[in-house]
């Protein structure tokens, strides 16, 4: 440890070391598990709740935002169970695979595992936690090391989530909807943990959608490990529709093989304060990577989106685009970071965040960052904010559209213009809905 | 009761004085041409009726159909039924052609307590109208402008101001940057839609256009103000002589 001898615990911290001493014993996962879950919480109680001053989270100061920690989530019962029958909405009516958890634990009645076409297998992650799954044993906590705080926390409370495998060649027709639902009107708090391994050369895709009642303070902490193998296609979609005062963090660690596809998008519209980590390793040569997103915030809330997209090995293209729609008294934090480590020659890399700021209160921040240590790459990035073009928006009530009614087509544009990277149809016209929604909202 | 009824009109930007006292008068049924100088306020005198807030009027009023244009919001005033054609028409990346086009016909038409115009209906409109000016299809699949020739976005203000059949078009240099086929196309486009009851203010620098369009009256606006008015053979006038005689009068 260095000098910077840790202080006197937060009311969050100590509530988490209590937490985590009752209940350790009674988390899913034997003798294996269990000290996964002691090394990762000794990572929390070395360096406590991230705050401004550790670099990853200056943005974000999760000590000062996560004033104590809530209990934990219990099973639903029956109400909460009835409450979530509806949930998922998020992703609209398209032709899905819907496996719900609600307050943090899978329930196979809302779900459809009938009919799981050959090769890909489905299971709960407490589950195959408490049995030793040897998928799990494989890849959990191993597809990208990392020591961050949140990544820790999750590891030691993770309690259910899905566990799926796709096998080589296989192709998944249906996007698989993981519905995490958080009921009740007590704040709770929710460790999810899921991981997906896409074998060789096959393709599917994958949705991940949060939400829960507002006028309650939950705190939802997800991850989601990812396994992309060589050839293989995946298409990722994270909709974080959350309650107005829950503080949601999730994060992803995706490592992708050989020319494969991997395209990834975060869509924002919920929650008090949201942390969407990505943490993307490129393995294999000759890989498109799609990373991308579109926040929309008013009123106080707050995202933060950190990525960290690691060229490990050279002739890779990724495209990182981000976009916030800032009203109100939001703040929208982006921070990328490009590495392209010395063997990872012919890299192409452009990262790029728009912020757009709808009010004069609202705040954007960016922080991209590139690491190259090789020579032969072309990589680049940019940032903009600024607020609506007045000569755009001139053009069009001169045209009889009324002020609102404009702003909202050229926020749909900006918008419009990283959801188009999706390319499930469906799903990017669910999501340009949601947009007009949350316009619709502002009134 | 007048169309268009500009009075002692004084419009600054930034402090700078660009219209210096300018009276203008357009009835019904009538085509009036603005020539004059580069710089000498034509363009300001149109994003003024439109509505543009980064001009300041001082002194002076506007009446359309004897109301006060000066207080309407600028989609309130193309609900009224002003139209500019913008010398500059700008692109909206995103924004797809038909539904700009569509929502702005909607808005108009709830701003006036009309119908909406079903989708059918609409496309019918759009094609119709597309297929007269001569423009491709595929344009109107585009986000608007976006991409476009300066030729095909002066179609494309046509196309535009066909489909809202305002009550005053005030057409700001469309003519420029159209080539001679295109230039007759255009001006079909307006003279279609000349009636009794409609207005134009037509802003040219070139007497060829007034070929096409022959106007009622001729204006020349010169360093902010209108210092003569004629009729079609001024602007013949014009083209022979130039602007000189006009330059020191309205200091
Ligand atoms: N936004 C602005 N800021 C500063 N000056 C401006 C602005 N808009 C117009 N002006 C000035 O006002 C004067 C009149 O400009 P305007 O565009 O109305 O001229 P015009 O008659 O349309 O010229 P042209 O024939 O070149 O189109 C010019 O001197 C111009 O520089
Ligand atoms: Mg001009």
């Amino acid at each position: 440890m260095n000098a910077e001898i840790r202080q006197i615990k937060t009311a969050a911290e100590q509530g988490l070391a209590d937490a985590f001493s009752s209940v350790k014993a009674k988390l899913p996962g034997a003798a294996a598990v269990a000290a996964m879950r002691e090394k990762a919480f000794a990572t929390f109680e070395a360096r406590g709740l991230p705050h401004r001053r550790v670099e990853e989270w200056k943005y974000t100061d999760l000590r000062a935002l996560m004033r104590d920690a809530k209990p934990l989530a219990q099973p639903p019962d029956a109400k909460a169970r009835a409450q979530a029958r509806q949930a998922g909405n998020l992703a609209g009516d398209m032709d899905r695979r819907r496996l719900v958890f609600v307050d943090g634990v899978f329930v196979p009645q809302l779900s459809d595992l009938a009919e799981l076409e050959q090769g890909l297998s489905i299971r709960p992650m407490a589950e195959a936690l408490a049995q030793g799954d040897p998928l799990v044993s494989a890849h959990l906590g191993k597809v990208i090391e990392t020591d961050d705080v949140a990544v820790a926390l999750n590891t030691a409370f993770m309690g259910d989530g899905a566990v799926i495998r796709i096998a080589a060649g296989i192709v998944v027709e249906h996007p698989l909807h993981l519905v995490f639902v958080t009921t009740g009107d007590r704040p709770v708090s929710m460790f999810a943990r899921s991981l997906v391994v896409a074998e060789r050369g096959s393709r599917a895709m994958l949705v991940e959608s949060y939400e829960g009642p507002t006028g309650v303070d939950y705190q939802v902490n997800s991850a989601l490990e990812l396994v992309v193998g060589d050839e293989a296609h995946v298409d990722h979609v994270k909709l974080i529709g959350e309650g107005g005062d829950a503080l949601h963090i999730s994060s992803l660690m995706a490592a992708v093989g050989a020319r494969a596809r991997f395209n990834d998008f975060t869509f924002t519209a919920g929650g008090a304060a949201v942390r969407n980590q990505i943490f993307l390793r490129l393995d294999g040569e000759e890989t498109l990577a799609r990373i991308s997103g579109a926040s929309l915030l008013k009123g106080r809330q707050h995202a933060d989106t950190t990525l960290v997209a690691d060229h490990a090995v050279g002739r890779c293209q990724s495209r990182e685009l981000f976009k916030s729609v800032l009203d109100g008294e939001s703040r929208g934090v982006f921070q990328g970071k490009i590495i392209v480590r010395p063997d990872a020659q012919k890299t192409d890399a452009k990262m790029m965040t728009n912020a757009l700021l709808l009010s004069e209160t609202a705040e954007a921040d960016a922080k991209p960052e590139l690491e190259i240590f090789a020579d032969d790459v072309v990589c680049g990035h940019g940032a903009t904010a600024g607020a609506l073009n007045e000569d755009l928006l001139f053009y069009l009530r001169a045209r009889g559209i009324p002020p609102k009614e404009a702003e909202s087509l050229l926020i749909q544009a900006f918008v419009g213009d990283a959801v188009e990277g999706i390319e499930h149809a469906g799903l990017r016209e669910v999501l340009m809905e949601n947009v007009a929604a949350w316009l619709a909202a502002r009134g | 009761m007048s169309l268009l009824e500009v009075k002692n009109l004084h419009v600054e930007i930034d402090g700078k004085k660009i219209l210096n006292g300018l009276d203008l008068t357009v009835e019904k049924g009538k085509v009036h041409a603005i020539m004059g100088p580069n710089g000498s306020g034509k363009s300001t005198l149109a994003y003024v009726l439109a509505g543009k807030d980064d001009y300041d009027v001082t002194e002076g009023e506007i009446l359309f159909n004897g109301e006060n244009v000066l207080e309407m919001e600028p989609d309130e005033r193309a609900a009224k039924g002003i139209f500019l054609a913008f010398q500059y028409p700008i692109e909206i990346p995103g924004v797809a052609t038909m539904t700009f086009l569509r929502t702005a016909l909607n808005a108009q038409r709830k701003a006036r307590g009309e119908a909406e115009l079903s989708t059918p209906d609409f496309i019918k409109r759009v094609r119709e109208s597309a297929a007269k000016l001569e423009i491709n299809p595929d344009m109107l699949k585009r986000a608007v402008n976006v991409g476009f020739s300066g030729g095909e976005k002066k179609r494309a203000e046509i196309l535009q101001m066909a489909m809202l059949e305002p009550r005053l078009a005030v057409l700001d240099e469309t003519d420029s940057g159209l080539d001679i086929d295109a230039l007759k196309v255009v001006a079909d486009g307006v003279n279609r839609l000349r009636s009794p009851e409609r207005g134009f203010v037509v802003i040219t620098h070139y007497q060829r256009l007034l070929d096409y369009i022959v106007p009622d009256v001729v204006h020349v606006l010169s360093r902010g103000r209108i210092v003569k008015t004629g009729g079609k053979e001024l602007a013949l006038e014009l083209e022979a002589s130039g602007y000189a005689q006009y330059a020191g009068e309205a200091a």
